[in-house]
């Protein structure tokens, strides 16, 4: 008996010659993963769709507003692009791609599939990698056609008020960055706490606590509860997005766009290194 | 090419070696040695609760040992880049994402140990689930996705397979192929490690043994060494006139017990051949009505050996 009979020759793995598993292959089996599942795609249209109609609400409500009054604009003239960043949308946004991004692990942990997983890829810390890769590629798709999707439909409702804005109006480009952005930034905070937490539950209320409940906890009033507050994504985000200049009599502090930018950065940043670093060190 | 796979090379085996696991004060896995060669099917042995779950996955590298280490071709598992290539293993069949269909279950195992795509269709036609590729995992029975967990241990035609309490679940006609598939893969020079809490599924399939109980090792010897350390080898003799019998016999050397205390017509005896008992009641001229030799089978020798170290007793408050 020779096992040229019995085992596929095409696919014979030669243990001492195998060349090392390369991140593309862990990759596209990640990738393989994510789009497989039913959910994925249903609920990305779904939040894509309420994301854009929020957006179409704050539109038509301005556009009723500037048909009833001949008075100037209760709010700064810049504000209108603002209507394509609705926070009722973008928190939603922000809710959802947080607890995707935790669900691709999580749903790994829960049903014991992580084994199988590190079986297949011994090094853990590539499969944290390559899931942090593909999700922040999927939720970036996603965010940008959001923000783009979202800026375009409501500036050409307030076009019929003679209102919208284009896309190189001054400040705007950032708004559609920062906005396009917040769903990777958050998917990844999701996937740190997924790898962090493990448990199904337990992650979904973490990550919807930390990304949305935890900054109203601190104002902006005090010095040092603004500073903690200027660290939270949903604060940096409304900053960026905001393209007029803060009041100079107010006398809450306002965050910096340099230093939005930065928090924007270190979350995810942050989320992925001490997943990878737990990962390596615990038990599947 | 074909050299590879002779049983007697030394690339395919796995050697545990003082290995423990303790979570706490609970040791699970305690100084734990073996060797498991390739071309034989190796069975894993012990009652629920001995630790062959832990040692399995200390072999895997996911988890990590307290103390001693588990190689497989020299190697701890967990530095190889592409496990499947190296080791197919099965540890729970249920571990799999209900969402996926079986065939982008394995597709995506098959990726990213760059191993072929069609390789995928080939392991699911040989475990029978050709048919149920595209449908869910969440709708299949615990049969299924045990054929399935096997599909996956395949995917990578790997040298070492590692299986645990792989017929669980699995229908009569399934139980039957496993074992077939076990012994062509031992056959073909594969190392086949295979844990059961079950004596009777090792009867038929393996060829070594590895008995643990309470995290120790018991006995590592072939399974029909293992089957003569038992010493229930007895004869059940019938008689009307058991009681005379019993003295002759006893005053023979051998040990006489009554079969059952309602039927004292029956004795158990041992120490003494069917033979010598026959010939010894004909020259009396007693009567015999059952003259039985009982082997003890391997169940009752594994019951034997792990008597004292069975972790949860039905009734009993430990």
């Amino acid at each position: 008996m020779t096992i040229a009979t019995s085992v596929p020759t095409t696919t014979s793995a030669a243990p001492v010659a195998a060349p090392p598993a390369r991140f593309r292959d862990v990759l596209a089996a990640e990738w393989i993963k994510m789009r497989s599942l039913r959910s994925t795609p249903w609920t990305i249209a779904l939040t894509t769709l309420f994301v854009i109609g929020s957006a179409v609400a704050a539109a038509v409500a301005d556009y009723n507003n500037l048909a009833g009054s001949h008075t100037s604009l209760r709010q700064p003239p810049d504000f209108l692009p603002f209507d394509a960043f609705p926070p009722s949308g973008y928190m939603t946004l922000m809710l959802v791609a947080g607890s995707m991004g935790a669900i691709t692990v999580v749903s790994e942990y829960s049903s014991g599939l992580i084994r199988t997983t590190t079986v297949a890829v011994p090094a853990r810390g590539t499969v944290v990698l390559a899931k942090a890769v593909v999700t922040a590629g999927v939720w970036t798709v996603v965010g940008t056609v959001v923000s783009i999707g979202s800026f375009l439909v409501s500036q050409a409702i307030l076009d019929g008020r003679h209102a919208g804005v284009s896309i190189t109006h001054p400040g705007v480009f950032r708004g559609l960055a920062a906005s396009a952005l917040l769903a990777p930034v958050c998917a990844l905070v999701g996937l740190g706490l997924g790898v962090l937490i493990r448990h199904s539950a337990a992650t979904m209320v973490t990550s919807a606590f930390t990304l949305l409940m935890l900054p109203t906890l601190f104002e902006q009033s005090k010095r040092w509860s603004a500073d903690v507050n200027h660290a939270m994504l949903i604060t940096v985000w409304r900053r960026l997005v905001q393209n007029w200049q803060p009041d100079p009599t107010s006398r809450m502090y306002t965050a910096t766009v340099t230093g939005s930018w930065i928090v924007y950065a270190v979350w995810p940043l942050a989320a992925v290194v001490l997943a990878v670093v737990v990962v390596r060190r615990r038990d599947v | 090419m074909p050299g590879r796979w002779l049983p007697d090379s030394v690339d395919r085996v796995i050697e545990v070696s003082e290995l423990t696991k303790r979570y706490g004060s609970k040791t699970a896995v305690d100084h734990l040695s073996f060797t498991v060669r390739p071309g034989q099917v190796t069975g894993f042995l012990g009652p629920n609760g001995a630790g062959k779950t832990t040692t399995l996955r200390m072999m895997l590298g996911l988890d990590a040992p307290t103390a001693g280490a588990a190689t497989v071709n020299d190697v701890p598992f967990h530095s190889h880049r592409r496990g499947l290539r190296h080791v197919g293993a099965l540890l729970d069949a249920t571990q799999v994402h209900g969402g996926r269909s079986a065939a982008a279950h394995l597709s995506a195992l098959a990726r990213s140990n760059g191993i072929a795509p069609s390789r995928v269709k080939e392991v699911l036609r040989e475990v029978g689930l050709a048919d149920a590729a595209n449908r869910r995992i969440g709708g299949f029975s615990l049969g299924m996705k045990q054929r399935l967990g096997i599909a996956t241990a395949l995917l990578g035609d790997p040298p070492v397979l590692m299986f645990d309490e792989p017929i669980n679940g699995m229908d009569p006609e399934g139980v039957l192929w496993v074992r077939r598939l076990f012994r062509r893969l031992a056959a073909e020079g594969r190392t086949v490690f295979l844990s059961s809490h079950l004596m009777s599924e090792m009867e038929n399939t393996a060829d070594q043994l590895v008995v643990i109980g309470r995290g120790r090792l018991i006995a590592a010897e072939s399974v029909a060494d293992f089957a003569a350390r038992s010493t229930r080898r007895s004869v059940v003799v019938g008689s009307p006139r058991a009681a005379a019998l019993a003295t002759l016999l006893t005053a023979a050397g051998a040990s006489v017990q009554p079969q059952d205390p309602l039927n004292t017509e029956r004795l158990t005896v041992a120490g003494l051949a069917a033979d010598r008992i026959g010939a010894l009641a004909f020259d009396n001229h007693i009567m015999l009505t059952e003259l039985t030799t009982r082997t003890a089978s391997l169940e009752e020798a594994f019951m034997e050996l792990t008597a004292d170290s069975v972790e949860y007793l039905a009734g009993q408050a430990r």
